[in-house]
């Protein structure tokens, strides 16, 4: 019944999920009827000119690029791995910082599936399962291009799909997280402002080797370059044990983005 | 008696150092239509907001359905139908899909959902609008939609937070009908508003909050008997001359209060009050005689108008 308790405290996973999660992400699929398809196509694209234009174009000029056990493979083959990474990063930011954003501000959504039996975390991997298949189907396009190109040197290409997967939902359930403390559309711009840097130094478009030691430490914080990694060993077959470490660093920022977005969502819908 | 549905207890919200809802006590029996009055910033929607576990309280207890809001947030939420004080439909999808996606949400069968919806929708009276898009209809409409969306869940309780604000008289007795309706099939009420004629419309019992306290509590003709005369005189003396002809009306009736524009006299028979008021050669531009509202009650009670 009822407690007496001064400082009420919440109870544990029963307040938080509801274990309906899908209710979510059948509302999004129906609300992508209205979705702006340009913005998809924009994202969809992008990464395919860079692999066009750098890969197949200024690749020409490039020889002596390796892979990760020291054998020569052409350019287009090295970067095209992380240019994949990067359109499942891309789908999963641009669904769950934009589109959250203004569902958090002007939609009042939360607010509404909050009053229901919904609990926080059902909406956190609801919204964040929609980003990652945004993801994924960014990054299965730009994987059947890069067959199309003969840019998928080994079968472990096919394990690329789930890693991209992986990818996109740590991106996503960070993102989400983040996205909540933004109020303005200039906070927006900092996410823009954080992923480009990321996207061009990552050892997405030259080996780590290039950087001196302390700036590489930096960038193997980071999460993309992970991501560059883990998919460049997979499409390329040069498979290492530090891709272990990779898919930890994934499984790591998903746990933490999904508790981090879960809280946020109940500090601000629940409180 | 049947067990209550809500029992609020001693309940206190606060936002850092202030107390929205300041230890406020009460309780709702199944079937009953109850009522929140009170002006603004009184604390009525922060009050409807712990009941309908989406707010944690600061102290005091509160137990909805026999829960605790505190550990059982889903399961609550899951019997409560609930019209915010403003409107959340989805709007980026059509009017039917809001109803069909809301009672996914409560994790109901599809079939089941569908059925209900177009039920709900002609309960509503918006069958024609069901391909509609959200932001194409009324304000009126937009309102019953909600309360259509609400009610998805079959729920024990309906909370309606102030349901019938920003609407045009037309669309307001629309909506009491319908939730009219909703009462004689015993489907508990929980309502706040800052329109007397709406409590006194709507509600059983109600309390009257003010700055998050209770001041009064019981049904609204008791409260009207309890708390003010059969019958209010109002005159009006022009500003200037308001606060001096106070002065010479003193005396008449129970009580006299006086406000910027008029003066009102609380009298059990407002005819004789202003037969007093001529033979003290007293001549107010204008006079009217009414029954006491709960306007009254609010005013005796805090000195203050419900409407700012
Ligand atoms: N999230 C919040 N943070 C800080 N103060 C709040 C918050 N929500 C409400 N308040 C304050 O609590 C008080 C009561 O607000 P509430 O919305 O419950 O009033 P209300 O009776 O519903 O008024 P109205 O008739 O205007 O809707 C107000 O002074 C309001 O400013
Ligand atoms: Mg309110």
């Amino acid at each position: 019944m009822t407690t007496t308790l001064d400082r009420p405290r919440s109870g544990g996973v029963k307040a938080l999920y509801a274990g309906n999660a899908r209710a979510v992400v059948g509302r999004g699929l129906l609300a992508t009827r209205s979705t702006n398809w340009i913005i998809v196509l924009t994202g969809v694209f992008e990464p395919i000119f860079y692999l066009l234009a750098m890969g197949i174009g200024l690749g020409s000029y490039i020889s002596g690029v390796t892979d990760a056990r020291g054998d020569q493979i052409p350019y287009a083959a090295f970067i095209a791995p992380a240019l994949l990474a990067v359109s499942a990063m891309n789908g999963a930011v641009y669904d769950s910082t934009w589109n959250v954003f203004f569902k958090m501000h002007f939609g009042k959504l939360y607010q509404g599936m909050l009053a229901t039996s919904l609990g926080p975390l059902d909406v956190a991997l609801g919204e964040i399962s929609l980003a990652l298949l945004r993801g994924a189907a960014y990054g299965t396009t730009f994987l059947l291009v890069m067959q199309a190109l003969g840019l998928n040197l080994s079968w472990t290409a096919l394990l690329a799909l789930p890693a991209i997967l992986l990818i996109a939902f740590g991106f996503a359930s960070l993102g989400m997280g983040i996205t909540s403390y933004l109020k303005t559309f200039q906070q927006m711009d900092w996410i823009q402002f954080v992923m480009l840097p990321m996207f061009l130094f990552s050892a997405t478009f030259y080996p780590i080797t290039v950087y001196p030691e302390p700036i590489q430490w930096v960038v193997q914080a980071l999460p993309l370059w992970h991501g560059v990694e883990l998919v460049r060993g997979l499409t390329t077959g040069a498979l290492t044990w530090a891709m272990l470490v990779h898919l930890g660093y994934f499984l790591v920022m998903i746990a933490l983005g999904l508790i981090f977005t879960t809280r946020r969502l109940r500090a601000l819908f629940l409180d | 008696m049947p067990a209550p549905v809500i029992v609020a207890t001693d309940l206190v919200k606060k936002y850092k150092d202030f107390a929205a809802v300041d230890g406020i006590t009460f309780e709702v029996a199944p079937g009953e239509s109850f009522g929140l009055l009170g002006p603004n910033g009184a604390g009525k929607s922060t009050t409807m907001r712990m009941i309908g576990a989406v707010s944690t309280r600061s102290s005091g207890s509160l137990s909805i359905l026999g829960l605790d809001p505190n550990e059982h947030g889903p399961a609550i939420r899951s019997q409560l139908g609930v019209v915010p004080q403003q409107d959340n439909l989805d709007t980026e999808l059509r009017v039917r899909d809001n109803l069909l996606v809301y009672g996914r949400y409560f994790g109901l069968p599809r079939a089941q959902v569908a059925a209900r919806a177009d039920e709900l929708l002609e309960f509503a009276q918006l069958s024609d609008r069901a391909k509609a898009k959200v932001d194409d209809l009324s304000g009126g409409m937009k309102r019953r939609l909600t309360i259509a969306r609400a009610l998805i869940n079959e729920p024990r309780v309906l909370l309606l937070d102030e349901p019938t604000t920003g609407l045009d008289p037309q669309a307001r007795h629309i909506l009491w009908d319908r939730l009219y309706r909703l009462r004689e099939q015993g489907t508990t009420l929980v309502l706040t508003t800052h329109y007397m004629d709406e409590a006194e419309q709507l509600a059983d019992r109600l309390i009257v909050v003010d700055k998050g306290r209770i001041m009064a509590e019981g049904s609204p003709a008791s409260l009207i008997r309890e708390h003010s005369s059969r019958e209010v005189l109002e005159v009006r003396f022009g500003s200037e001359r308001n606060a001096t002809a106070a002065a010479d009306l003193a005396g008449i009736g129970d009580r006299l209060e006086v406000l910027p524009d008029r003066i009102l006299l609380y009298a059990h028979s407002g005819e004789e009050a202003l037969a007093e008021v001529t033979r003290r050669g007293l001549e107010p531009i204008t006079s009217l005689v009414r029954r006491s509202s709960l306007e009254d009650v609010f005013l005796k009670l805090t000195g203050r108008s419900l409407i700012e």
